[in-house]
């Protein structure tokens, strides 16, 4: 799905000249780039995209995630960020098994990560690794489950 | 109380204080955890959830369709903003052109909205503050911009009016001179409200210096709307990323720099006044005719005149509401600027009717978030005047 339109976009081509690992796959729809991140960049990456003052995503707008069950990767997690100063969005998209399901925390990248991974983390049973407090955040400290996965029934277990 | 105490989460010297969930001032169900050292706060730290009903959840098992009802019970002081933040994201997924006449509608009541919501948060900050009539003053005007979304959606509040591709409804004859008669209002209503707080000593004391975040840690914490505004920031997704035809308006981003609660206060009066200016120019440009919706058989329900006389306008009705509607298979993530900040819808589709995921960005949610910089240090009244200036609601945090 790498197309060369993709790659002629500036983000992805100074992600792509600083470290060609860090690139995985570049997803264009509806004119939003999303950038899929392998999990053991992901810090570095946005370490880079935050600090480097040519993109400067000093802004990061929401984590979210995916599942996929009942394939694998099961777990897609996005991050939405934003250059306030070049008016740009972009999206990082990391791929986690279900076994597997924990990605590095980017709470020392951007602060309001902590909310937003203990909410991933709450609802998904995704853990970050590295995260100062993960604790649930909206569902009850003893709820059994996470309730937002696909195998998880809408009407709860009973 | 003694001076010191052993807790579980505090320093000898310091006791923990529980604040809420049934609190006046917490503007709903929101539990703060207060770490004080005497009079001062050590740190605060809001635990959510309370409210938290899966809406999120619910959105996966409805048509397209019926989760527009649900975006309104999120932040129930801007239901509009919430409709018009996840029309566009599905229109996005779809890649649906609205015609030019529902925008500036869509814009009109979006603005209308904001107004509203501003003059809930003054008066109810006034309340919380102690000024107890301003409350009474932005009710009765908030009254009078509720009696217009009634009179256009048929609802108060659980408005649901915009749609995928456009309007429900055609607006009733006359709307447009409701409208007019209120913003004429308005003005001289903006001047009285300031002239109770702006200049008051009290109101002064009580929000000069308190609650400030910095520039550069509003950004890193994730804050928009009037939260980064009044720390200097100039950034309003309508500016930055203009939907809904907002780019052909003329207004301007209102930003402050010393980043307390006065400013953020002046910011949102600020704000008000901008939205009229915006509504006014909206006025002038809405056509007196022309179409609501957009033409999409199969996705855009046609209008009652069709689904009567032709066969594919009735089984296109049919099946629009038994079925929905299919997007394509994808994923996108769409902002606006609601009263709070920016409000984000991510919604994922698998190619069926109903969506994949629908995930809230709520900007109430991520400003709370900085309760505990903002109250650090200060005193406990002070928490009061910070979660006010906050403009949280609850119903948007926990979803």
């Amino acid at each position: 799905m790498e197309s060369q339109e993709a790659d002629k976009n500036p983000v992805v081509h100074k992600l792509r000249e600083w470290d060609a690992q860090a690139v995985a796959e570049v997803l264009e729809f509806r004119g939003e780039t999303t950038v899929v991140v392998p999990r053991e960049h992901l810090r570095r990456a946005t370490e880079f995209l935050s600090s480097e003052p040519s993109l400067h995503f000093s802004f990061l707008s929401d984590i979210t995630t995916l599942d996929r069950f009942p394939l694998e990767p099961r777990f897609e997690v996005n991050y939405h960020l934003v250059s306030i100063d070049r008016r740009e969005r972009l999206r990082l998209k990391v791929r986690v098994a279900g076994a597997d399901c924990v990605v590095p925390s980017v709470t020392s990248v951007w602060p309001t990560a902590n909310w937003h991974e203990r909410e991933n983390y709450d609802l998904f049973g995704i853990r970050f690794d590295g995260h100062p407090d993960l604790r649930r955040i909206l569902m009850p400290d003893d709820w059994e489950g996470y309730p937002l996965r696909k195998d998880y029934p809408v009407e709860g277990y009973r | 109380m003694p001076a010191t105490v052993e807790t579980p989460t505090g320093a000898a010297h310091t006791m923990v204080l529980n604040m809420g969930p049934q609190h006046p001032s917490t503007h709903g169900v929101l539990r703060v955890i207060l770490e004080l050292n005497g009079e001062i706060v050590v740190s605060a730290e809001p635990v959510i959830g309370y409210l938290h009903t899966g809406i999120e959840k619910s959105c996966e098992a409805k048509t397209y369709t019926q989760v527009i009802t649900l975006t309104d019970r999120l932040d129930y002081l801007a239901p509009l903003s919430n409709n018009l933040c996840y029309c566009l994201a599905v229109e996005k997924l779809i890649g649906l052109e609205v015609p030019k006449r529902a925008q500036y509608i869509r814009v009109l009541l979006t603005e209308l909205t904001r107004i509203a919501s501003h003059l809930v948060w003054v008066g109810t900050h006034a309340i919380d503050l102690g000024a107890m009539s301003v409350f009474l003053y932005t009710f009765r005007e908030r009254e009078e911009i509720m009696k217009i979304f009634e009179y256009v959606s048929g609802q108060r509040m659980m408005t649901s009016y915009f749609r995928v591709g456009g309007l429900a409804l055609e607006p009733p004859p006359g709307w447009l001179d409701k409208v007019r008669r209120v913003i004429d209002s308005l003005p001289g209503h903006v001047d009285e409200y300031e002239d109770l707080l702006t200049n008051n000593r009290i109101w002064l004391g009580r929000t000069q210096g308190v609650g400030i975040i910095s520039a550069a840690d509003a950004i890193a914490m994730g804050c928009s709307g009037p939260m980064l505004r009044g720390s200097g920031v100039d950034y309003d997704v309508r500016k930055a990323f203009p939907y809904s035809s907002y780019e052909e308006f003329d207004f301007k981003v209102q930003t402050q720099t010393a980043g307390d609660c006065f400013a953020r206060y002046q910011v949102r009066v600020a704000e008000i006044r901008e939205s009229i200016k915006i509504v006014r120019q909206a006025m002038e440009k809405v056509p007196a005719q022309g179409p609501i919706r957009t033409e999409a058989p199969g996705i855009v329900p046609p209008s009652r005149e069709e689904m009567k006389t032709s066969i594919e306008g009735l089984i296109y009705h049919f099946k629009i509401y038994t079925e929905g509607f299919a997007p394509p298979p994808g994923e996108v993530y769409q902002a606006i600027e609601s009263p709070r900040g920016e409000l984000g819808f991510f919604v994922a589709s698998d190619g069926s009717a109903k969506p994949y995921r629908v995930k809230v960005r709520a900007p109430s949610f991520v400003n709370l978030q900085s309760l505990s910089k903002l109250a650090a240090g200060r005193l406990i009244a002070d928490v009061v005047a910070c979660i006010g200036t906050t403009d949280i609601v609850l119903g948007e945090v926990d979803r």
